[in-house]
């Protein structure tokens, strides 16, 4: 390994409006490999977009994305080669309704890695099997409940193995009962050393779990560092502020 | 009352009707594939990022909409000769029914890929698959199994109006009841076996696609 360590992801100066409204106002951040890092804060303080716009799902207006190699700047069209680097966990699972457990996470090792069909069933099965669900394979999203929908989300993705998984507020939609098993698969995750960027309102799961929170306001990363410190001793006031209404709850 | 009815009349009529009846079919048959795989690749062109290509497939589901179909099979049949493109009578009558098809399909379709939540594009594109990835493996069968019933009936439309084609002498069902009345005289018996066979194909197309939509889509989707 060279001493010096390069950032697995590194974005830097990202700006991005909608319409007339700014939303990311020139945001810097680097994660390196095997990091868990969350990101917090109100809703509309850019959080999400920041995490979309890792894997170009949201468009950047400026600043320069670097993803283990793979440059992406506003100019960019084909993200192709910075999306197989990089897996998503969205907030409604989005499975493919019409696909099987199995099918889902098989589809994209068939027609974006070109998978031979036994390849392809073995990654799936493991992938499955990683996030306890080796015994749904051939049951459909709609015979799933929230949580085992998410872990299904989450086996397609690492199947593709990613260098970094975005986890975009992966547990807000479900039932709070079901929040556990999709969180502890994330915590396995995480022990196991994947690189992992959260948007996460599950504060106590981002202390224990995290390496650095990132306290996003108003478009900036208004704080940043470990969880304990930030939560002790936050040195702004939006933060305080914030940590105040999330434990109030 | 002084009419007497009389259906034997019609049995020695039977080569001409089961005929038309094979050409209603073929016709409707062949312009079924064609037209719906013209309205998916419509559908697709309208939906897509490419303006000009929107706004082009846009033009021409408009222009079908909004004319009638008799029109449109005369200009094909008629008109097309003068720019010297001459067609036999069925090649006219499939074409009118496959552009005609096409245009009202590619409307039906594109309402079942603009019901496709978001989410589901974005999950497949953040798994790195491409955008004519995507149409072909998230967004069209969810898509077809939507609006299954719907293109169901407009099958059954322009089947029931390929009896048109008869006014270019396509030798289809209506066609084959115009020529035996004009011969035997007895207008009501042969339009009444008209109506039921076609009522009888109706039903049987209906009941096909009903089968084939079990078959395609029972799986996930319509439980969802």
């Amino acid at each position: 390994m060279s001493p010096v360590k390069t950032p697995l992801v590194k974005l830097s100066a990202i700006r991005k409006s909608f319409g007339p409204v700014e939303v990311l106002k020139g945001v810097d951040m680097a994660v390196e490999e095997g990091q868990v890092v969350a990101m917090i804060g109100r809703s509309g303080s850019g959080k999400s977009t920041l995490l979309r716009s890792i894997n170009g799902l949201e468009r950047i207006d400026g600043g320069v994305i670097e993803v283990d190699g793979e440059c992406v700047d506003p100019g960019q069209i084909d993200l192709r080669a910075l999306r197989q680097k990089v897996g998503m966990v969205f907030q409604q699972f989005n499975l493919f309704p019409h696909l099987t457990a199995g099918e889902n996470v098989m589809l994209a090792l068939k027609v974006v890695k070109k998978q031979d069909k036994a390849a392809t069933r073995a990654a799936a099965e493991s992938a499955l099997a990683k996030v306890g669900l080796g015994h749904k394979f051939d049951a459909y999203p709609s015979q799933l409940s929230g949580g085992q929908q998410q872990r299904v989300a989450i086996a397609r993705s690492l199947a593709m193995a990613p260098k970094v998984l975005l986890c975009d507020e992966i547990t807000s939609a479900l039932d709070p009962e079901l929040v556990a098993e999709v969180l502890g698969v994330v915590r396995k995750l995480a022990e196991e050393g994947m690189t992992l960027i959260l948007v996460t309102h599950e504060m106590r799961f981002a202390r224990e779990v995290c390496d650095r929170l990132v306290f996003m306001h108003g478009g900036r990363i208004a704080e940043q560092g470990p969880p304990a410190e930030l939560f002790d001793r936050p040195s702004t006031p939006e933060l305080a502020q914030f940590i105040g209404m999330v434990e109030a709850r | 009352m002084a009419y007497s009815f009389d259906f034997s009349s019609l049995l020695d009529y039977t080569p001409v009707l089961v005929d038309g009846v094979a050409t209603t079919v073929g016709l409707t048959a062949v312009s079924t594939v064609l037209g719906v795989a013209l309205g998916v690749g419509g559908a697709a062109a309208r939906t897509s990022t490419v303006k000009p290509l929107a706004v082009v497939v846009g033009a021409y589901v408009e222009l079908i909409r909004n004319t009638p179909f008799l029109v449109q099979l005369f200009f094909i049949f008629f008109g097309l000769p003068s720019l010297g493109i001459r067609l036999a009578e069925w090649q006219a009558a499939v074409l009118a029914m496959v552009v005609n098809l096409g245009a009202y399909s590619t409307e039906i379709i594109r309402a079942g890929i603009e019901a496709t939540p978001k989410g589901q594009i974005e999950a497949g594109a953040s798994l790195g698959m491409t955008g004519p990835q995507i149409f072909r493996y998230v967004v069209l069968g969810p898509a077809m199994a939507k609006i299954w019933p719907a293109l169901t009936s407009q099958i059954v439309i322009v089947m029931l109006g390929s009896s048109v084609c008869s006014q270019i002498a396509a030798e289809e069902l209506s066609f084959a009841a115009n020529f035996i009345q004009s011969r035997n005289f007895r207008p009501f018996e042969v339009y009444f076996l008209a109506t039921a066979l076609y009522l009888a194909l109706a039903v049987a197309l209906r009941w096909i696609f009903s089968l084939m939509g079990q078959r395609m889509f029972a799986k996930g989707v319509s439980r969802a």
